[in-house]
């Protein structure tokens, strides 16, 4: 196995006073899927949030391609590569569609139009609603948008807090369909959910998160068939 | 008909050119209002040093050079006053960030008073904006033509800016939700600088043109102005330019006619009686946003 895009050592976050992960670390292998699971509060968004550069760890080190990357701001994490779609999309309501993406381009200086195409192509709905204010969107699409955007930054590493979140089931799939046609594009995932069952269906490699701890890893089908993961996780 | 006219039309004239330079620094609430949620209560008092200045730096230099220097300085000055005074308080409760605001407003007019010893000073000629001018049966000065005018073309510059150009849509990012843009990219403060160099470069431009028509400057000059701009602002619906724009001249037009009407005591009153109705019939003003978040 080739050295990981992405890797976190003995990561430590605070979050409001109190320690919402208490030293995990974990290995992210370029071009593959990985996806922690675990219940609220299990400091899966915590994670994310310092690795994207929005809070930053109280110990431990994330390295990027080999280089420390820890508590670096957001810009300078999203112009190296690591963009990360936000827990319940946030998209910005009374921008349009079209420069709801084109944000996402924000610290790009070459042409968006062939990423634009791309994001349309996965996206045929976006398209149609091109000029519509991103606020007028529904669930579905406004996740769709979410996604499209973090793409127009063109990242090496995507990252998605609950990208499943709020969504009827048929969306959820099509949402996963994407990710994993991204995903084939060379981008890296690493995503988090609580709809386990979908996300480790998807994954290379899953890690469950309880409390702040890494307490089971393998690979996804592996822990998909788990007992201890079934009974907690996947409510079978 | 004719003599009502010629015998209002000066009012109505007046009206138009200080509902303009409320409109300029009107735009400097609205935006940093739109950015940061803050009432910027130092505001007015921005545009009264942006006059001082004037009137000291004409003592020494020439009148152009010194309109330049006029505009530069108060610029850096609302640069300074928000990286000294406002963004160290950016994660604390916005009550603070309005008192920090209500301190810097006394404190400019303080050292204010403290420069020209609460002597009114004698604000310079502008020869352009001075020249006396004929409008059908009106005589007026020149200002008063190049108010409405100047503040036409600099809001629709502006409007263009935020609509169609990067750091427009940018401030239009930053202004709903601070995490995301960063996330994008967007460097938070930057933008937040920039609102506050687009505010006070339009409230030195505004000081000149008020400034002149009033001939004289004192440490609360900027508060009136600065509180019609306000509830202009409000009038509008805080957030929004077009709609700080029309509240201005709506404003200025009708305390303008009111003193034609010989209730001159009354109209200042009248700009106050239409925040109190404004906030109680409707709180979002003209233009006010509109929800349109969905969760």
């Amino acid at each position: 196995m080739s050295e990981p895009i992405l890797s976190i050592q003995n990561l430590q976050v605070n979050y409001g006073g109190i320690e919402a992960v208490k030293g995990i670390s974990f290995d992210v292998p370029e071009g593959e899927i990985v996806t922690l699971i675990g219940a609220n509060g299990a400091g899966k968004s915590s994670t994310l949030r310092s690795i994207s550069g929005l809070v930053k760890p109280k110990g431990g080190k994330i390295l990027y391609k080999g280089e420390d990357i820890t508590g670096k701001n957001p810009t300078e994490i999203v112009s190296r590569g690591i963009t990360l779609v936000p827990e319940g999309r946030r998209i910005f309501a009374d921008l349009t569609v079209k420069e709801n993406l084109r944000v996402g381009a924000y610290l790009r200086k070459d042409d968006i139009t062939e990423d634009m195409e791309w994001v349309f192509d996965l996206f045929p709905r976006l398209r149609e609603r091109e000029w519509q204010a991103g606020g007028t969107l529904s669930g579905g699409e406004q996740q769709m948008l979410a996604v499209g955007r973090a793409l127009m930054s063109r990242p090496k590493v995507m990252m998605m807090d609950e990208p499943s979140l709020g969504l009827a089931p048929l969306v959820v799939r099509e949402i996963f369909r994407i990710i994993e046609e991204v995903n084939k594009r060379g981008v890296t995932i690493l995503l988090i959910e609580q709809n386990a069952n979908m996300a480790l269906k998807t994954a290379d490699m899953g890690y469950v998160l309880e409390t702040g701890r890494i307490t089971m890893s393998g690979p996804g089908k592996e822990l998909l068939v788990n007992e201890d993961v079934k009974k907690a996780y996947l409510g079978t | 008909m004719s003599a009502w006219i010629s015998a209002n039309l000066p009012y109505l004239l007046a009206g138009i050119s200080v509902g303009g330079q409320y409109a300029l620094i009107a735009i400097g609430y609205t935006m940093v209002y739109g950015i940061l949620r803050l009432i910027n209560f130092a505001h007015g008092d921005v545009f009264m040093v942006a006059g001082l200045i004037m009137v000291y730096a004409t003592a020494s230099l020439p009148i152009y050079i010194s309109v330049i220097l006029v505009v530069v300085a108060t610029v850096l000055l609302g640069v300074v006053i928000e990286k000294v005074a406002y963004k160290p308080l950016r994660s604390a409760p916005r009550m603070s960030v309005m008192i920090s605001a209500i301190g810097v407003s006394y404190l400019l007019q303080n050292c204010a008073l403290y420069f020209t010893g609460g002597l009114p000073q004698v604000y310079p000629n502008i020869p352009f904006l001075s020249k006396v001018v004929q409008v059908g049966p009106a005589t007026t000065k020149m200002v008063t033509i190049v108010t409405p005018i100047l503040t036409l073309v600099l809001v629709f510059a502006l409007v263009a800016l935020i609509k169609y150009t990067k750091v427009g849509m940018a401030m239009r990012a930053v202004s709903r939700d601070f995490e995301t843009s960063e996330l994008m990219g967007i460097k938070i403060n930057n933008v937040i600088s920039m609102t506050f160099v687009i505010g006070c470069f339009l409230a030195a431009v505004g000081s000149l043109l008020y400034f002149t028509n009033y001939n004289s400057v004192i440490p609360t000059s900027g508060a009136m102005p600065g509180l019609k701009a306000f509830v202009a602002a409000v009038f509008g619906g805080i957030g929004s330019v077009p709609g700080a724009v029309i509240g201005a001249f709506i404003i200025g037009i009708c305390e303008n006619i009111i003193k034609g009407l010989g209730w001159t005591v009354f109209s200042d009153a009248f700009t106050f009686v239409l925040l109190i109705v404004i906030l109680l019939v409707k709180p979002t003003g003209i233009f006010g946003e509109k929800a349109t978040d969905k969760v």
